[in-house]
């Protein structure tokens, strides 16, 4: 047996650490750690309410916005706002476009780049795959980072900035838009959807859409014109459905929702689809450096750090729902919503790091065909922010969102106009939450477990990253 | 030109700036960066290497076996628990940021903080700052941090503070064209270290609600067309940043967006003493006025401009569209 220690690891958001004990050639068991604390839950404490909308997006650059609606849902609870169509369609509009924006520029600049490891310089197809995929200086991350700045116009017109933008507010968003802006607007999608159709997929969003079986996206995307046939390809070849097995508990808060139809549905899905018990939602700190204290829940909950003592390995806390682990992304959140084709992956092989990345490009292609649609819908004229709310004095509120990464929690307090505890569960605390009291690993730790170890990458072994980045983790998130 | 070597760390920060670096266009990041002559020695979010072989270049450049050009540095750096650092580490390394980036700052030429965070603390620091965390050259206002006022890099100069949360690409990349030209010098920083290429202006100028400032037409919520200053925490007239002026995101800005500026390019904006989006007044008048304009003078004129208030921005400044466009004048009164 032999130990790893393996940092930094680049091409995820924060700080990772991961200590692996390697038994010949597989990983026996995995530790993860996120090494960074800034405390963002104590920051909150005693500022007024409506200041989370400023300091919560903040906790993350890279999906600012599901942050941002977090708190602007729990504020909207605490308030009984209400924001009128306009405002909910332009949150929406936001929200996914970071959501899109994330998934795309997780395959393209933080997946793919695996695949030009030296590790594999040996494989036939290595030449035209490094090409491709090479971080910064391959062909790909070019042509993406060209289109994902043209996706993200639609945040200059809508949200004024990314990230950090204070558009999305409890009463919905402080940019109405007019007329001539709402074709602006559709131009951009417009531009993002020949991207996808002709460099991404190599065919149709609506015939991506419409898959219900893996064996049908073989047959759709070539591996020589489309990225996404490039990626069955490497699939294929690497057996990566065989990767980085999971769990078998998916979570989903669900979202996106206009005039009562929600995009994504909420609840808890193991052989089959049930109703989320937020309830039971305990996060547990006997691995972290925490103050010790049993489980409780985030509406209870309390962040009180220690420092780096034997006991821990963790900044991270271990949320767990019932007792148990669960994975959240974009694979759980469709098969939370039932569908078929996330349903077939998951029959096949459960979660993996095929399953993943497939899901996420499919949500790719949903959510562009869903703005669209929103944008259509949008009235220039009509308002887009309800007024006059006052600000909350005493009273609870909840804002439980969908980020690209999966389910984002925010529990906040208010007594005498001030917040008095603020407590944030992000998706990748679920993902890379270290073993509990039970000593049950976490989703991650559970997902590397038996991953091979080449004896020529032995000490950062390519398999270890593909799994790790299959999640797309976001550790400044994480910790908070 | 060619071959300036950098490298980027991410210390105690959100990332942010990192990603709406990628959002830098025509031509995009990575042909700019290749354009300049720079050569990405790492970048923990963008760059193949992982772990061991990271490691190694750390340290070739800590000993100064490999050349470092350029340090930059996003996030703050957090001090704590107990001084220790252990709040922030470099994975795999089993040392601190802090001390990482102590010993990388004596080797670079010249090292860039990246965004608010890395400049003075920034939000990482907001609140009773829970980790302790400072900027690389600053705390807050004040010169120290962790580099101590002294520190010039090799190359001469303070830290580079590209303040912003987060930073418009073209700040920070306008900034390195002009270190790897060696043409950067004191003279182009103002007194907090910032490039006066974008610091010498205000949010204020070019504000498409500027007419509505001229004549006090102040909205009362947000979402409406009215000057934000006066009710909803609007500090765009005392805040140094080009952003109304050089766009962001294809043609956006915060108050294009909407909501107020909060002075993000400023140390201290994370704790204003007051709630971010509405504005503190003292018997009616806002406590923060423009910096450089007499108190008195600004009253005076308020209640002036307020009196000679056209009727249409009276009507839109309260309202999230245009109700009345400007009125048709004709050369030829009679037609």
């Amino acid at each position: 047996m032999t130990q790893r220690i393996i940092g930094p690891f680049s091409r995820v958001e924060g700080n990772l650490e991961l200590r692996l004990q390697i038994k010949e050639d597989r990983v026996a068991e995995a530790r993860v750690s996120s090494q960074m604390y800034r405390g963002f839950e104590q920051m909150l404490e005693g500022k007024k309410p409506i200041d989370a909308l400023v300091i919560t997006p903040r906790i993350c650059g890279i999906c600012s916005v599901s942050q941002s609606v977090a708190a602007a849902r729990a504020l909207a609870d605490l308030t009984g706002a209400k924001p009128p169509p306009n405002g909910v369609l332009a949150a929406n509009l936001v929200h996914a476009c970071e959501n899109l924006a994330d998934l795309f520029t997780h395959f393209y600049l933080f997946f793919m780049p695996d695949f030009a490891n030296p590790a594999y310089r040996n494989e036939a197809w290595y030449g035209r795959v490094a090409e491709r995929f090479r971080a910064v200086s391959g062909s790909a991350a070019g042509d993406a980072l060209s289109a994902r700045a043209e996706l993200l116009h639609l945040m200059g017109l809508l949200a004024g900035k990314w990230p950090h933008t204070l558009a999305i507010q409890p009463g919905g968003s402080t940019r109405s838009i007019d007329a001539s802006e709402r074709l602006r607007l559709l131009t951009v999608l417009r531009r993002f959807r020949a991207f996808l159709e002709k460099t991404t997929f190599g065919t149709s969003l609506e015939s991506i859409v419409e898959l219900s079986q893996q064996d049908q996206w073989h047959q759709l995307s070539e591996p020589e014109t489309s990225d996404c046939g490039r990626f069955f390809a490497l699939s294929r070849n690497l057996k990566l459905d065989q990767l980085g097995r999971g769990g078998n508990a998916f979570m989903s808060f669900g979202g996106h929702a206009f005039e009562g139809e929600s995009l994504f549905a909420a609840g808890l899905y193991t052989d089959r689809w049930q109703p989320l018990e937020a309830d039971a939602i305990a996060e547990d700190v006997s691995h972290s450096w925490m103050q010790a204290s049993p489980p409780r829940h985030p509406r209870e909950g309390a962040t009180k750090p220690t420092g780096m003592d034997d006991n821990g390995y963790s900044w991270c806390k271990a949320p767990r729902l019932n007792g148990r682990v669960i994975e959240v992304g974009a694979l759980a959140r469709q098969s939370v919503n039932g569908n078929p084709l996330a349903l077939d992956l998951l029959r096949s092989g459960g979660a993996n790091v095929q399953s993943r990345i497939l899901m996420r490009l499919w949500e790719m292609a949903r959510l562009l065909l869903a703005m669209e649609n929103w944008a259509e819908l949008l009235v220039p004229g009509e308002p887009f922010f309800e007024a006059g709310l006052a600000s909350p004095q005493d009273g609870e509120g909840v804002g439980m969102v969908e980020a690209a990464r999966g389910s984002l929690g925010h529990w906040m307090r208010v007594r005498n106009g001030l917040i008095d505890r603020y407590q944030i569960i992000a998706p990748t605390t679920w993902n890379f939450s270290p073993r509990d009291a039970d000593g049950q690993p976490g989703a991650l730790e559970q997902a590397l477990s038996n991953a091979p170890v080449r004896k020529q990458d032995d000490e950062n072994p390519v398999a270890v990253q593909h799994i790790v980045r299959s999640f797309d983790p976001c550790m400044a998130c994480t910790v908070h | 030109m060619a071959n300036f070597n950098m490298l980027w760390l991410q210390s105690s920060g959100c990332g942010g700036c990192t990603m709406s670096l990628l959002c830098a266009e025509s031509p995009p990041l990575f042909e700019q960066l290749s354009w300049q002559g720079i050569n990405l020695l790492w970048h923990p979010a963008l760059s193949e290497a992982s772990g061991q072989e990271v490691q190694s270049l750390l340290s070739d450049l800590e000993q100064g076996r490999e050349s470092l050009d350029l340090l930059c540095i996003e996030g703050a750096v957090a001090q704590g628990p107990d001084g220790t650092g252990d709040f922030s580490r470099l994975p795999g390394t089993g040392r601190s940021m802090m001390s990482w980036l102590q010993g990388l700052s004596t080797r670079a030429n010249y090292v860039v903080a990246v965004g608010s965070c890395a400049a003075y603390g920034g939000v990482s620091a907001g609140g009773d700052n829970p980790s302790d965390a400072t900027g690389a050259q600053y705390a807050g206002e004040r010169l120290g941090g962790l580099l101590g006022e002294a520190f010039r890099s090799r190359g001469g100069l303070p830290v580079i503070n590209i303040s912003g949360c987060p930073i418009h690409p073209q700040w920070v990349l306008e900034s390195l064209a002009s270190l790897v030209r060696g043409e950067m010098t004191l003279q182009d920083l103002d007194e907090l270290g910032r490039p006066r290429s974008y610091t010498d202006h205000l949010v204020h100028h070019g504000c498409p609600r500027n007419e509505y400032y001229e004549y006090k037409a102040s909205a009362q919520q947000h979402s409406q067309q009215g000057c934000l200053m006066e009710h909803l925490g609007c500090i765009g007239t005392q805040a140094h940043a080009d952003c109304n002026i050089r766009l962001w995101n294809g043609g956006g800005s915060c108050l294009r967006g909407g909501y107020a500026c909060i002075n993000c390019t400023a140390p201290e904006f994370e704790n204003p003493g007051y709630g971010f989006l509405s504005t503190p007044k003292v018997a009616g008048i806002p406590i923060g006025l423009p910096t450089d304009m007499p108190k008195a003078w600004f009253v005076a004129l308020s209640s002036l401009s307020k009196a000679a208030m056209p009727a249409r921005l009276r009507e839109n400044a309260l309202s999230d569209h245009q109700l009345m466009a400007p009125k048709i004048y004709y050369k030829n009164k009679r037609r």
